[in-house]
């Protein structure tokens, strides 16, 4: 009765009433979620800000740490290079870091064609060169896996042993050089039949 | 007059749930927005704070010159001490 009475009209304004609540209502709520994504990306938008501000003199450094690594690296290689030899530097370099010596040294392309010499295990003039340094290096290793032969404390000893002894100091105390002459100490006792008649057996008895 | 209530009828149980369907979907999307702009904001604090540490490399790239310095003073005297490769071999 009621709808009859309101009419057809009314119930259309009423319907669309109706949508243009819920219109105004989900709006509504829509604004504010946008209202938080704009806080929030004012948030976000002052943190990226930070991150730029202070990687901004990040490449300058690195690049200028770089550098100053690079030089050293040149440094070392041409030293090395010059000291031992190309081919005993790239065994040294495997020796000390097996598998690197494939890798060869930077400033020596020609270091990769290089067939490393085994100095891990053989004594070469690079290993001398580098015990020669005195460095605390781990060569003479018989396995890279394991432990250091050398003796890190005597280091000093270990490289002296490497040489020949030019002067004669092992072991520490030779002995002495026997005295020849007149003044020869008798080193032995002089025996009283020398040079006496031989001695004359006791006769046999005769067998009948 | 039935055309009347036919249209009323369409509008009351079709248009007005696709339009509160529609606009809850962008609701939905909205909320859902909000909640990546919020981790995003967490992620940039963070990388912020972590860059706090890159006032240091100012030192490293100080400390890196005055290594390296030394060394080239080392590598110099080693160079007058050790004999060339070429001179002890030949």
């Amino acid at each position: 009765m009621i709808v009859a009475a309101i009419g057809p009209g009314t119930g259309m304004i009423v319907v669309m009433a109706l949508i243009v609540l819920a219109l105004v209502v989900y709006l509504l709520l829509v604004i504010v979620e946008l209202k938080r994504i704009t806080d929030g990306l004012d948030r976000a938008i002052a943190g990226v800000g930070e991150i730029i501000q202070k990687s901004a003199p990040v490449n300058e450094v690195v690049e200028d740490i770089n550098g100053n690594l690079d030089a050293g690296v040149d440094l070392l290689e041409g030293l090395l290079v010059k000291k031992a030899g190309l081919i005993d530097s790239v065994g040294l370099v495997e020796g000390l870091y097996p598998g690197a010596g494939a890798a060869g040294l930077r400033n020596f392309p020609q270091s990769t064609e290089i067939e490393a010499p085994r100095i891990a295990e053989v004594y070469t003039k690079g290993t001398l060169t580098l015990a020669r340094l005195g460095r605390e290096a781990p060569i003479a290793m018989a396995n890279p896996a394991g432990p250091v032969l050398r003796n890190v404390e005597s280091g000093s000893l270990a490289a002296r042993q490497l040489y020949s002894s030019v002067r004669h100091q092992n072991p520490e105390k030779l002995p002495r050089s026997p005295v020849i002459g007149t003044d020869s100490p008798v080193s032995y006792e002089q025996r009283d039949d020398i040079g006496q008649p031989r001695k004359r057996l006791p006769a046999r008895p005769a067998t009948p | 007059m039935t055309l009347w209530w036919i249209a009323d009828a369409l509008l009351l149980v079709v248009v007005l749930p696709v339009v509160v369907y529609l606009l809850h979907g962008v609701l939905r999307a909205a909320r859902a927005i909000t909640l990546s702009v919020n981790r995003i904001v967490g992620a940039a604090a963070a990388g912020s704070k972590d860059l706090d540490a890159t006032a240091l490399l100012l030192t490293t790239r100080d400390q890196v010159a005055q290594t390296v310095a030394v060394v080239a003073n080392y590598g110099g005297s080693l160079d007058i001490i050790v004999d060339d490769a070429e001179e002890a071999g030949s």
